[in-house]
């Protein structure tokens, strides 16, 4: 019951970023970069999470470079794999490039998700993607500084499925959020968008 | 007697229609990727074609883990939701496509039993009228450094 009024209040939000999906987002020099953005207020900031390795860490530990971060779970087969996969995709363009990229899976099935599962999950994709898990509490305050949706579904304990956005958060260090990408992006697109800001906030 | 008799009918126009059925599904690009050493799930995808003049249904998936359902995901304002549904369509002379972000068969409980690539998965496909059709998913990568996108889903 909790855990379903979490999700009503963050699907008000998530509405709220679909309302911007279509503004020309701009960076820091007035410049646009790619095609999709948010009021860059109040998107991130501090988290606390748990990571592969089981030490606690934050957005300090974790964002050290321009890093592209996504909230899914490893339990779901089909969309978070191939998010995942893309934006590793996406980072290893950019690398190719000489840009320094990181890349994040936060889970929002912390109860399934230990910091292993998330960990050999995210390797998967890409050697250098992080895989991040927490306790319950800390998941929900991630997901709501990253205004992003979960639902757990009625059901099985423990083959149960969680509905969850899928947007992709491009995070600065110093900045913090610079854009987000949605499913329909590509790779190309991503590393393209990600180099134009890299290049203006630099 | 004459119940025997039309006992043995019926048992020949049931083989001959299930023999028949068979005939007209075809499946292809049986495929999973591979998953991490500790995944608990992985998905299943392919394309099934009918042949035949009859709308079939797959209606069922068996294979050797605990849970294996049929599932779609829809998308909602970004939001990415599972639905175990009842069972996909087959048209007629049409086909159904199984894949990333669509339809998928749902392997659960893999704990400790990954998707290792260039293994086979053997599974039982039952169709509503073409009834089981056994079939072997091969495990492929997501590709060359996981470089996938939408556009080049090879199916
Ligand atoms: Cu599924």
């Amino acid at each position: 019951m909790k855990a379903a009024i979490i999700g009503s209040t963050t699907l008000a939000v998530a509405a709220g970023l679909g309302f911007y999906t279509w503004t020309v987002s701009q960076n820091a020099n007035g410049v646009p970069c790619g095609d999709t953005s948010v009021a860059s207020a109040a998107i991130g900031g501090p988290f606390e999470l748990v990571s592969e390795t089981g030490e606690m860490v934050t957005d300090i530990d974790v964002i050290t470079k321009p890093t592209l971060v996504y909230f899914g779970y490893t339990f779901c087969p089909d969309v978070c794999p191939l998010d995942s996969a893309r934006n590793a995709a996406a980072a290893y363009i950019l690398e190719d490039q000489g840009h320094d990229i990181g890349t994040v899976f936060v889970t929002i099935d912390p109860a399934r998700d230990t910091p292993q599962i998330v960990g050999d999950f995210a390797d998967n994709f890409h050697d250098e993607m992080i895989g991040l898990t927490g306790t319950a509490e800390q998941v929900d305050a991630a997901s709501k500084a990253y205004r992003t949706y979960y639902r757990k579904q009625e059901g099985d304990p423990e083959y149960y499925l969680v509905d969850h956005s899928t947007q992709t958060y491009l995070m600065f260090p110093e900045t913090g959020f610079a854009t987000f990408f949605k499913r329909d992006h590509t790779a190309e697109q991503i590393a393209e968008t990600t180099a134009c800001f890299i290049d203006q906030l630099s | 007697m004459k119940l025997n008799t039309l006992f043995t009918a019926a048992v020949l126009s049931l083989t001959a229609s299930v023999a028949l059925a068979e005939s007209e599904i075809h499946v292809m690009d049986t495929t999973v990727f591979e998953t991490a050493p500790t995944a608990m799930a992985g998905g299943g995808f392919m394309q099934i074609m009918n042949h035949g003049d009859t709308d079939d249904k797959l209606i069922d998936v068996r294979a050797d883990y605990p849970r294996v359902e049929i599932h779609t995901t829809e998308f909602e304002d970004g939001v990415a939701k599972m639905i175990h549904i009842e069972g996909i369509p087959v048209p007629a002379g049409g086909m159904a496509t199984l894949e990333p972000g669509g339809f998928h068969v749902m392997f659960m409980g893999l704990q400790g039993t990954p998707f290792v690539l260039d293994e086979i998965i053997p599974a039982t496909l039952v169709f509503e009228h073409a009834g089981e059709v056994e079939v072997m998913f091969k495990v492929v990568a997501r590709g060359e450094h996981g470089n996938m996108n939408h556009g080049e889903m090879n199916h």
